[in-house]
């Protein structure tokens, strides 16, 4: 049985850390869904959003290896239920003045935007969870994706507390 | 540092107690290359085993003026790294390599992965080329920081001077803190030769690194609740009861509790091999009792031991009665193989002091575990089944097995023994006495052929006043060997003795067992049938170390008192020995701990009526299982 699961990873923001940490994940034997990292409010400190398929136990087991790794600070699993998870798409759809009116309302139905207009093509930017993303990529796909690409998965917990206060004090 | 703290576990210096003894030393003016030696002079590191080269050499240079750090020239990367490893593993104090760019320092990439294998504090330096070079496949570059990521506890790039001192009190905190490890630290050449100043003590700026040492009470609490009521416990030991400075605590724990004790590979000396609660060596090759009493034991009490493949055979089968407590420095080894029951996070000494503490209260109480019959039954599997060879009635040589009963004899416990890896270990680990711990180097998680030369060389240099014997393999010895010479030429007397079968023999024993006896590859010529290549003897002197030749087992003693009596230079020994002798007991790889055999298809024969006796006692808790 396998699982999605979200973790965020704080780590020093120092050269190396993000090959250390994927190197790590590899080499375990677990598989990248997806992967983001940015600097945090704290320059000192990024913060990576890594989507896993994992079953429950070895999860357990990569969080106590990460934890083991010298620049990482905190990580810690967002419960799907108590977090706000993003990722950004870029695409590009074959849409001519026949087409064009329908692609138009799948952008507006899933409140994403054009930022490009070709004669024959229009690229789009949407964002939102995982699902909502394949949704819409689902309605686009019979008008022709020429091009694709997709940011990983930001994700942050809701409520005011702040992870990186915590890492912070704790540290 | 004193002798009397060095036998106890990881004491190098702390940064906190270097800063003590360098404070109110000024700020200098240096190059980064002084700085390099001047920091590895502030965190007391007193020898470096290594082979300069062009990106490292200007470290080489104010190492040469350095009064408190003697460099040793070895005659390859990997002798230097596993003798860094020697050095460590002989005192718990932190070994250094040093090495040039990269095929200097990928020559140590395997002493370094054979240190974080088996939890070896050391610390190894690299040059690395110039920092606007890196990344150009510049000549000698290898990306030695991105290579060891994984077989590093942390690893660092340094191109700025100004870092130097901070990185090296940080990898030395690091080495030897926590679950201790191996750390490198890769130096570009325009650091080294950069102007910097030179302050101690650095800031050590680690947020992310805070190893639990603290038990939690709760946990212990509920570990000596289970101890109290178990029948059959066994304490089930491994190396990092070694690398914490337990064994006394853990004697003391034994002893108070009465529960048998099996020590593993890498635990071997940290419980006396003389103790009545001792049943030896459990996994692939260890005692029938020690294997057997994991397999009928309702409490394993794992302490510094990670339920290592060779320990458990087919893990689904291994004490399948057994409840669990396991403690361990490092969080990710508990629950990675076997779930615990009672997961404790601490530094063994710690946990074992706490454990003392809490069952001696409830032995106060009136609730005292009474595992009597259970002592009395493993007692009586370890007098059923000693660990002991019979020679096959062809075999008319010398016996590998006697030469180490005899070699444990003469040189006795006080010695230092370290092997390489194969047949000679494990007749090493099974035939000679431990007693106490340290007393037994080896390459336990790696199996890194060519450890014991250069390792010996290693703890010979961290004690100077032990007699420190390599047993090595002919195959093994003819990897590592050449460090012979920086033996003979540093004046570091090891002793070695050659268990030579002319083969790769445990190769060879699974080609007897397991491929119809196909010998494919594995012989060596180093003596069956009068081939000598080489001929140890000769190479041996040709090294300027004295060379013996011993073939018969009356002359076995003889031999090894002449090497004994022989302290102004390195000794060889050639035992040449029955190249067809196995190893026994044995559990084939992945096959059930219950089917041990102790000769080529024989099964142990217990007493029916005492074992089913055993097993319906088991069968009690566990539903009819």
């Amino acid at each position: 049985m396998t699982d999605v699961h979200t973790l965020s990873v704080l780590v020093e923001n120092k050269p190396g850390v993000l090959a250390r940490i994927s190197a790590l994940f590899s080499r375990r034997g677990f598989n990248i869904t997806s992967l983001a990292v940015g600097e945090t409010e704290h320059p000192e400190i990024s913060r990576m959003t890594v989507v896993v398929g994992a079953a429950d136990f070895p999860l357990e087991q990569v969080t106590k290896q990460l934890n083991k790794l010298v620049e990482v600070l905190k990580v810690v699993e967002l419960d799907p239920l108590h977090s706000v998870r993003r990722q950004i798409v870029l695409v590009k759809v074959k849409a001519d003045q026949a087409t064009r009116g329908q692609v138009l309302e799948v952008v507006q139905l899933f409140d994403a935007k054009v930022v490009d207009v070709a004669t024959d093509a229009l690229v789009i930017e949407a964002t939102g969870d995982s699902s909502k993303m394949e949704a819409m990529l689902e309605l686009l796909e019979p008008h022709g994706i020429r091009e694709l690409v997709q940011s990983g998965v930001v994700a942050l917990g809701r409520g005011s507390r702040s992870l990186t206060d915590r890492a912070l004090r704790s540290a | 540092m004193s002798e009397s703290t060095a036998t106890h576990g990881r004491t190098s210096p702390s940064p906190a107690t270097v800063a003590q003894y360098t404070q109110g030393q000024v700020a200098a003016q240096v190059t980064g290359a002084k700085s390099l030696i001047l920091s590895l002079e502030a965190v007391g590191c007193e020898h470096v085993f290594g082979i300069p080269g062009g990106a490292i050499l200007p470290a080489y240079d104010p190492l040469m003026d350095s009064t408190k750090v003697r460099h040793i020239l070895c005659r390859h990367e990997q002798g230097a790294g596993h003798a860094a490893e020697g050095y460590a593993a002989a005192t718990g104090r932190v070994g250094v390599c040093m090495a040039t760019s990269g095929p200097g320092a990928t020559n140590l990439v395997t002493a370094i992965a054979d240190a974080h294998m088996d939890s070896v504090p050391i610390v190894a330096i690299t040059g690395q080329v110039n920092s606007a070079s890196i990344g150009s496949d510049a000549f000698q570059e290898a990306d030695i920081r991105g290579i060891t990521m994984p077989i590093t506890k942390h690893n660092y790039l340094v191109t700025d001077a100004a870092e130097i001192p901070r990185v090296i009190a940080e990898a030395f905190h690091i080495a030897s803190t926590g679950r201790p490890g191996p750390v490198l630290v890769d130096i570009s050449k325009d650091a080294l030769q950069a102007t910097t100043t030179f302050a101690w003590p650095p800031r050590i700026d680690l947020p992310g690194y805070r190893p639990v040492t603290k038990p939690h009470q709760k946990q212990i609490r509920e570990a000596a609740r289970l101890i109290t009521a178990a029948e059959r416990p066994v304490l089930y030991v491994g190396g990092g009861v070694i690398r914490a400075g337990a064994a006394q605590e853990l004697r003391r724990f034994a002893e108070l509790c009465n529960i048998p004790v099996v020590t593993t590979l890498m635990a071997r000396g940290a419980f006396p091999d003389s103790h009545a609660l001792h049943l030896g060596m459990p996994g692939m090759h260890g005692s029938v009792a020690a294997v057997t009493a994991l397999q009928r034991s309702d409490l394993l009490i794992t302490i510094g031991a990670r339920f290592d493949d060779r320990v458990t055979g087919q893990l689904s089968s291994f004490a399948p009665h057994a409840k669990v407590i396991h403690a361990d420095i490092d969080p990710a080894e508990i629950g990675k193989n076997r779930i615990a029951d009672v997961p404790i996070v601490g530094d063994a000494k710690g946990i074992l002091a706490d454990l003392i503490e809490t069952v001696t209260a409830e032995h106060e109480a009136g609730a005292v575990g009474d595992h009597t019959s259970w002592v009395a039954a493993t007692t009586q599997m370890r007098e059923t089944y000693p660990v002991g060879y019979t020679p096959h009635a062809e075999q008319t040589g010398l016996m590998p097995q006697y030469v180490l009963e005899r070699l444990s004899a003469i040189a006795g416990p006080e010695a230092t023994y370290v092997a390489g890896v194969g047949q000679h270990q494990m007749w090493a680990a099974q035939f000679i006495d431990y007693e106490r711990p340290n007393q037994w180097l080896n390459s336990g998680g790696a199996g890194t052929m060519g450890y014991a030369v250069p390792a010996a060389m290693g703890a010979k240099v961290a004690e100077p006043e032990r007699t420190v014997w390599a047993i090595d393999g002919d195959g093994c010895f003819q990897m590592t060997n050449q460090e012979l010479a920086t033996c003979v030429i540093n004046d570091i007397p090891i002793k070695v003795a050659i268990i030579n079968n002319s083969t790769l023999g445990m190769v060879r024993q699974w080609q007897t067992l397991f491929y119809n006896e196909r010998y494919s590859n594995t012989d060596l010529h180093t003596s069956a049938g009068g081939s000598r290549v080489p001929d140890f003897v000769k190479l041996a002197d040709a090294y300027g170390c004295l060379g013996l030749r011993c073939e018969r087992p009356e002359d076995v003693d003889a031999v090894i008192a002449q090497a004994m009596a022989t302290n102004d230079r390195p000794v060889v020994i050639d035992f040449v020995v029955e190249r067809d002798a196995m190893v026994w007991p044995m559990v084939p790889a992945g096959v059930s701990n219950d089917d041990i055999q102790i000769a080529k298809d024989t099964a142990p024969q217990w007493d029916r009526e005492e074992s089913e006796a055993v097993e319906q006692d088991t069968d009690a808790d566990h539903d009819g299982e």
